[in-house]
């Protein structure tokens, strides 16, 4: 089972369809006590971080998290829900995130070496896998979709699975231990979008996590 | 590197895509998720859906062919037409869509653009905008209400005034070339893709292959929609792909 944290952010009804379409239970909740009992959490994410974080301090979801995190529960933030995994962002002033990762997240520049390029990073980019992890077994690096105007800087190579080329490098998969993020959304990226979710809630059902 | 995207785009009226749609393999042309399929099959990149119903039950039923889409497809869509509060833009959103398109509301109150950008972020906000050459000025002049009203406001300075008030992308309409069929609006979509820092979807024009190459090297459009060659399978969407890779340019 999954649970879908819903902190007022995001759209999740694309990624609870998603589920649904490779037949994984899920449940959308912002209720602890039901999120606990979860064998792996999705931390979706539209928006600016700022108010992202807000909610999730508000509603104590976010200790909820990183102690979720720290007992060895799967954790998947997709698109924004990656970056609140990270430190913290510079997105509209400088916003502490919920730590689980190193790095922050920093504006696309929208130059590089003199000529001006569009910002947000919006379309279908390919990956470029670094790492095996979980999330890419027996996937080929194909297109997926993103939409983003911040980008995570400084995270542990270690931690970087995938990433795509958008006059950055621009970490695109992510993943230490139990704690997983996607910049781009899976749930929007096709046949590849879907494979990987469905990677996440295969290596969800192989974990054992200590109640 | 970041791939151009193809957008084909759906009429829908009363929750029924309109304007004659001849795919052969459709058992139901007017059925607007057994269409976004056939496109989505084909390798378009993305979707956009306007809602051209003219009451408001009929802009109820939009939202459950947005629910339908999202419910079946894994690629992004975008929906415009009767979008003229946050309300609508969170109806649209919260059934499923990635993005709203903004065209006369948005003339008529730019505020409108913000409360969306800052609400749901600059990526969920589209400004849609008609453009008309207007010889007296020199320039092009944004038009309203799908293209039947003239406005003060020229294209260049309304596009800066979008992008800065936090739209995330442009859908630029060319009066002048939309039915012709005699190719994109180049000087347009170059014009406005150079004035502003986010992406352009030039539309407008489209009549073969040959013209999406155009707009995307000399006109630097991101993206390019287009709505009746496709239905009419004059080309698909597979086929401007594999003319457009041909020619050098970046698609999936």
């Amino acid at each position: 089972m999954i649970g879908i944290v819903d902190y007022g952010m995001g759209n999740l009804f694309s990624v609870s369809k998603a589920l649904e379409r490779i037949g994984v239970p899920y449940i959308i909740s912002d209720k602890k006590e039901q999120l606990d009992k979860t064998d792996g959490l999705i931390l979706p994410g539209v928006g600016a971080f700022r108010d992202a974080m807000k909610l999730l301090d508000e509603t104590n979801l976010s200790e909820f998290i990183i102690e979720q995190a720290d007992k060895g529960k799967p954790i998947l933030g997709i698109c924004l829900g990656m970056q609140l995994l990270f430190d913290e962002s510079e997105e509209n002033g400088v916003f502490k995130g919920l730590g689980l990762l190193k790095g922050k997240a920093v504006l696309f520049p929208g130059e590089s070496n003199g000529e001006r390029y569009k910002v947000p990073h919006m379309g279908w980019n390919k990956l470029k896998f670094h790492q095996d992890s979980p999330l890419t077994a027996e996937v080929h690096a194909d297109h997926v979709y993103f939409v983003h105007s911040y980008f995570i800087t400084g995270e542990e190579r270690d931690a970087l699975v995938a990433s795509s080329d958008y006059f950055e490098e621009v970490p695109a998969v992510v993943g230490k231990g139990n704690v997983f993020g996607m910049q781009f959304h899976p749930e929007k990226s096709g046949d590849l979008g879907m494979a990987l979710l469905k990677n996440y809630t295969q290596y969800v059902q192989n974990t054992e996590v200590e109640v | 590197m970041l791939t151009k995207r193809i957008i084909p785009c759906l009429d829908v009226k009363e929750g029924r895509v309109v304007k004659g749609i001849q795919f052969v393999e459709l058992r139901d042309a007017g059925d607007p998720v057994e269409l976004a399929r056939a496109y989505d099959q084909q390798g378009a990149d993305e979707l956009v859906f306007l809602d051209i119903s003219a009451s408001h039950e009929g802009r109820k039923t939009m939202v459950d062919v947005v629910q339908g889409v999202a419910a079946e497809l894994a690629i992004p869509f975008t929906v415009g037409g009767g979008i003229n509060a946050l309300e609508d833009m969170k109806r649209i959103l919260r059934a499923g869509a990635d993005k709203v398109s903004l065209n006369t509301a948005a003339v008529l109150r730019p505020e409108l653009i913000r409360e969306g950008a800052e609400y749901f972020g600059t990526q969920c906000i589209v400004v849609a905008i008609d453009a008309k050459w207007d010889e007296e000025a020199g320039t092009w002049r944004v038009y309203t209400h799908g293209g039947r009203k003239s406005t003060d406001k020229l294209v260049i300075d309304w596009v800066k005034e979008a992008a800065s008030l936090g739209a995330g992308e442009i859908l630029l309409t060319s009066m002048d070339r939309d039915g012709e069929k005699s190719g994109f609006n180049i000087a347009l979509t170059k014009a406005v893709s150079e004035a502003v820092n986010i992406p352009v979807i030039a539309s407008g024009g489209a009549g073969g292959s040959e013209h999406f190459t155009e707009v995307f090297t000399e006109g630097k459009a991101d993206a390019a929609l287009a709505a009746s060659i496709f239905h009419y399978e004059e080309t698909s969407v597979k086929e401007v792909k594999a003319h457009l890779k041909n020619e050098g340019v970046n698609v999936r």
